[in-house]
């Protein structure tokens, strides 16, 4: 019982097949078309071209390889060489925008399309190692970039619809200050803050009403109603309340954090199981002490999880309040002025800087989590 | 003429070799090992076995002996390191693309958005039947093991032991000449699986399908089988087959006579030689 | 110290009485807030011009400000009715136009996102190379921001010529698909070895096994899936209508009243945009139940 592995084998070699050809074609046409002094276009060939030798080689070479079935060393190189052969090819004219685009250029990049997807499909095929569950994503999301690169630049993408990941580094570089500040005013004050007080506040009121079932039943069906009504909505009342600064927009993060924090807590309190209650009630402890030696830490898998949850929660409403309720700097800020300006780097780098925050943040709670549920299932299990 | 010899690895009395027409299953000198990391694991070793059509095997033996390998084995379940396995003449592979066979594994795998009707229907239907057909075959299949009444209710509505005889409708609802069961009744109640023996074994005097069943309980392989296979652990290896001598039709009560308990001492006894 | 005793486990109760009780307070709560909220507006606006005032006075006043700072329940609801049956339909002053509006790019954008995920997760249960490849940015797209593209998507599409519902539905499309794909591959793959096994002793082929096993059994994970992505479509559809200039939309129409300072519109736009929330969520829990009707309750 295992799985296609033939079959993609054979996808494999057919598009190995299908490079080499390319390759060899892209050798004959003109790759590069230049501007002379006369206004008339010249061809250059592979042969007026010696960047790009190495770059058809190194592809020859990855194509080549493909065709036959290799393991890990074999999949190692065909990677190398496609890199090798990827990065030459940027460096020709109409990748660095300073002459058009012939027939084999195009060849070229077909080829490079190609060895992209084998070298993914190698890449995802390695077990074994540690490292290796890593290296597929990791290959396709560089692929995407340098195809970013590649097409927005040969394809002469206007920079207001699409600019290169080139540019936008240059943005980040350039804006360092800039971005700095919005990060401290979304994420260190409105979002940090928000979160935290949004958690703590949920977790207090949970424990507050542990003993009251009555409470529980009343305000259960309307935290789960809550989380079908867009809390964003509520931006421009937090402006009118708070202002224009940070502290509304943390306002409503603690408003989309309030309700899961108080429901995971909840639930979490209520998970210890009846044997290990019944355990304490034979040893005479009281509510306290069952709350702090038993439902509090039994609790803590389900708290962490509500954190986890809520820190996205918590960027995606600080950043789009800030869509809605006007401030003068921040993150989401940024994102919109800047959009409307057409100033399309910019609102990139900013994106980068919060998907970065995002994912960041998540790998530090799952860090926490990991030592401190690390006892629960759901965590041992990994 | 039949030749006496076999190709058995037991010392003891072997029965005569059934002519090749009539052989279910040949396993030549199959061989599992899994490759582990300090040592490989020799599951099966030079296994060698011959089940003629209409026989009830019992494969029985401690755990890890590889009865289980055996069976995944010939139904094509788990690849073998080496030797050769036959069914019907031809790969397991091919037999079951052919759908020679039946399979009732140790829990029901029944799926519990399909009616016990629609369970049954299962493999008719993705074996290309129409819809009437396939219901009218499923509905006298269940009547077969006693279930009519339930067939328009779920799975998880019915009790461990009717779920595995709705699985053993199941297996039989596409007629297959074999029927391979690993170890069905291990997870249920000694009561519900008396039944069910006997149940089981009257359905196959009944039909005289090929059977090739896992157990680790002694009585049960004495009552059901016609032979019995003992294996034993480390190599997984056959340490001896024996013939039975009981009759081909059987009541519960059988399992008081000396008879039986003659057999069932000849097992327990060949169990313990294959533990030295 | 009084003990907890586990014997007495409190079942849950009725559900009737504790909900209505909390909802009364909470509004009592509300009314008292408003007077507390409003009452500098209303003394400053209202009260001292006319001369001296008395406790009632302040308190009635807080309740019919104009412009308050927290408007009181019995505004709200008559500011929302007045928008439901005072204008025609068609009419943007009527909140069921503006509902119509962010519907339509809600509920478009949640077909095709749920679409798109689920052949993305049929495909990534089915390839190796995109399940190792694919599948961790999939889930690693649920930390980050997606929200945060819309403006850059909004531009990119409307200097492309797309306007109207489409860049709308686009975002929410792509709010809907990660919670969607991410839920569909966990169903997908969660029949047990045993089941798969025995679809491998029928000889079926890869379809029937998709068919006949894998979409029944990830139902249950994709239903309450469905209930975030139509949710999240639905923030999506009215993130998406800022940028165009706050013309139509539940949205829009939150902008427009935070523009003019018109709180009790802000605040009936924000119930209808709750009411809608609740209409699509409940609708796909309604839904599930049906389709799940025969499973068991474990």
């Amino acid at each position: 019982m295992s799985t296609p592995t033939t079959t993609n084998r054979q996808a494999g070699q057919i598009t190995a097949l299908v490079a080499l050809a390319l390759w060899a074609m892209a050798a004959l046409q003109p790759l590069v078309w230049q501007e002379a002094a006369d206004g008339t276009r010249l061809p250059q060939y592979l042969i007026d071209l010696p960047p790009a030798w190495l770059a058809v080689l190194a592809g020859l070479a990855a194509a080549g390889l493909g065709l036959r079935p290799t393991a890990r060393r074999g999949s190692w190189a065909g990677i190398a060489l496609s890199s090798l052969a990827a990065l030459g090819w940027l460096q020709l004219p109409p990748a660095q925008a300073s002459a058009g685009a012939g027939a084999g250029f195009w060849l070229g990049v077909l080829a490079l399309g190609g060895l992209a997807l084998l070298s993914v499909q190698r890449g995802a095929a390695l077990e074994g190692r540690r490292g290796d569950q890593a290296l597929a994503p990791l290959l396709f999301g560089l692929w995407v970039i340098y195809a970013w690169q590649l097409l927005v630049v040969a394809l002469e993408v206007p920079r207001v619809l699409l600019p290169p990941p080139a540019l936008v580094l240059e943005a980040l570089r350039s804006h360092a200050a800039l971005l700095g500040g919005d990060f401290v005013q979304t994420v260190l004050k409105a979002v940090l803050l928000g979160w935290a007080g949004g958690s703590a506040l949920g977790f207090a009121v949970a424990v507050a009403i542990d003993r009251q079932p009555f409470l529980q039943r009343g305000l259960l069906p309307i935290a789960s109603l809550t989380s079908t009504i867009p809390l964003v909505g509520v931006a421009p009342i937090a402006v009118m309340w708070f202002g224009f600064e940070w502290p509304s927009k943390a306002a409503v993060v603690v408003l989309m954090t309030f309700f899961p924090m108080l429901v995971s807590t909840l639930a979490g309190l209520k998970s210890a199981g009846r044997l290990e209650r019944e355990l304490m009630y034979s040893y005479a402890a009281g509510y306290g002490r069952t709350l702090w030696s038993l439902r509090l830490p039994a609790a803590f898998p389900f708290v962490v999880g509500a954190l986890k949850v809520n820190a996205t929660l918590a960027l995606i409403g600080a950043i789009v309040a800030e869509f809605f309720g006007s401030p003068t700097s921040g993150l989401g800020f940024r994102i919109s002025t800047e959009a409307a300006r057409m100033n399309m780097a910019l609102v990139w780098a900013a994106i980068a800087v919060a998907a970065l925050t995002g994912s960041l943040a998540y790998a530090l709670l799952v860090r926490l989590e990991r030592r401190v549920a690390f006892w629960h299932p759901s965590v041992r299990s990994r | 003429m039949l030749n006496p010899l076999t190709e058995d690895a037991s010392p003891s009395v072997s029965p005569l070799r059934p002519p090749s027409a009539l052989r279910a299953v040949e396993v030549l000198g199959a061989s599992v090992v899994y490759p582990a990391a300090d040592a490989p694991v020799q599951a099966l070793q030079d296994i060698r076995l011959t089940i003629a059509q209409g026989e009830f095997i019992s494969l029985i033996g401690p755990s890890g002996c590889g009865k289980t390998t055996l069976l995944r084995v010939i139904a094509d379940l788990e690849p073998i390191s080496g030797g050769q396995v036959l069914v019907n003449g031809v790969s397991p592979r091919e037999a079951r693309l052919a759908r020679a066979y039946g399979y009732v594994f140790q829990a029901p795998a029944l799926f519990p958005w399909r009616t016990v009707l629609a369970n049954v229907m299962l493999p008719l239907q993705i074996q290309g039947r129409d819809r009437e057909a396939a219901q009218a075959i499923a509905r006298e299949h269940l009547g077969r093991v006693g279930l009519t009444q339930f067939e328009k209710k779920y799975p998880w509505q019915l009790s461990g032991g009717m779920q595995q005889r709705v699985s053993i409708a199941r297996a039989l609802s596409f007629e297959p000449r074999i029927l391979m069961m690993d170890e069905p009744f291990g997870a249920l109640d000694e009561i519900t699986r008396d039944g069910l023996n006997e149940q089981l074994q009257q359905l196959w005097c009944r039909e005289r399908r090929t059977v090739v069943f896992v157990t680790h309980s002694i009585s049960e392989a004495v009552y059901l089988s016609t032979r019995i296979v003992v294996m034993s652990p480390r190599p997984g290896r056959i340490v001896k087959v024996i013939e039975s001598t009981l009759p081909d039709e059987r009541h519960l009560g059988l399992r008081d006579t000396p008879e039986f308990m003659q057999m069932a001492h000849e097992v327990r006894e060949a169990l313990s030689d294959g533990h030295h | 110290m009084d003990t907890i005793d586990p014997r007495s486990d409190p079942k849950s109760g009725g559900r009737l009485l504790p909900l209505t009780a909390t909802v009364l307070v909470i509004v009592l709560l509300w009314y008292a807030l408003t007077v507390w909220l409003n009452g500098p507006g209303a003394i400053e606006r209202v009260l001292a011009p006319k001369g001296p005032w008395s406790w009632q006075d302040l308190v009635l006043s807080s309740w019919t400000l104009q412009r308050p700072v927290l408007p009181a329940p019995h505004q709200i609801a008559a500011d929302f009715w007045s928008s439901l049956v005072d204008w025609p339909i068609d009419s943007p002053r009527n909140l069921l136009f503006h509902v119509a509006v962010t519907g339509q790019s809600t509920l478009l954008g949640f077909a095709m996102g749920t679409a798109l995920g689920a052949v993305l997760a049929v495909l990534i249960v089915h390839s190796r190379t995109l399940d190792r490849a694919l599948l961790p940015w999939v889930v690693a797209s649920q930390t980050i921001p997606v929200l945060a593209i819309a403006p850059i998507v909004l531009v990119i599409l409307g200097s492309l010529g797309f306007s109207g519902v489409l860049p709308k539905a686009v975002i929410a499309m792509y709010l809907c698909f990660f919670p969607v794909a991410v839920a569909a591959v966990q169903g997908l793959r969660s029949p047990q070895r045993i089941e798969t096994e025995l679809m491998h002793t029928y000889a079926a082929s890869a379809w029937q096994t998709l068919w006949l096993l894998r979409l029944p059994a990830a139902w249950p994970f994709i239903f309450p899936a469905l209930r975030v992505g139509v949710a999240a479509g639905l923030v999506g559809a009215m993130v998406a209508e800022l940028p165009t200039g706050a013309q139509a939309g539940l949205g829009s129409r939150l902008l427009t009243g935070s523009y003019y300072g018109n709180t009790v519109q802000i605040w009936s736009a924000l119930l209808m945009a709750s009411l809608l929330g609740l209409l699509l969520s409940s609708a796909m829990a309604a839904l599930e139940k049906w389709a799940l009707r025969h499973r068991s309750r474990t």
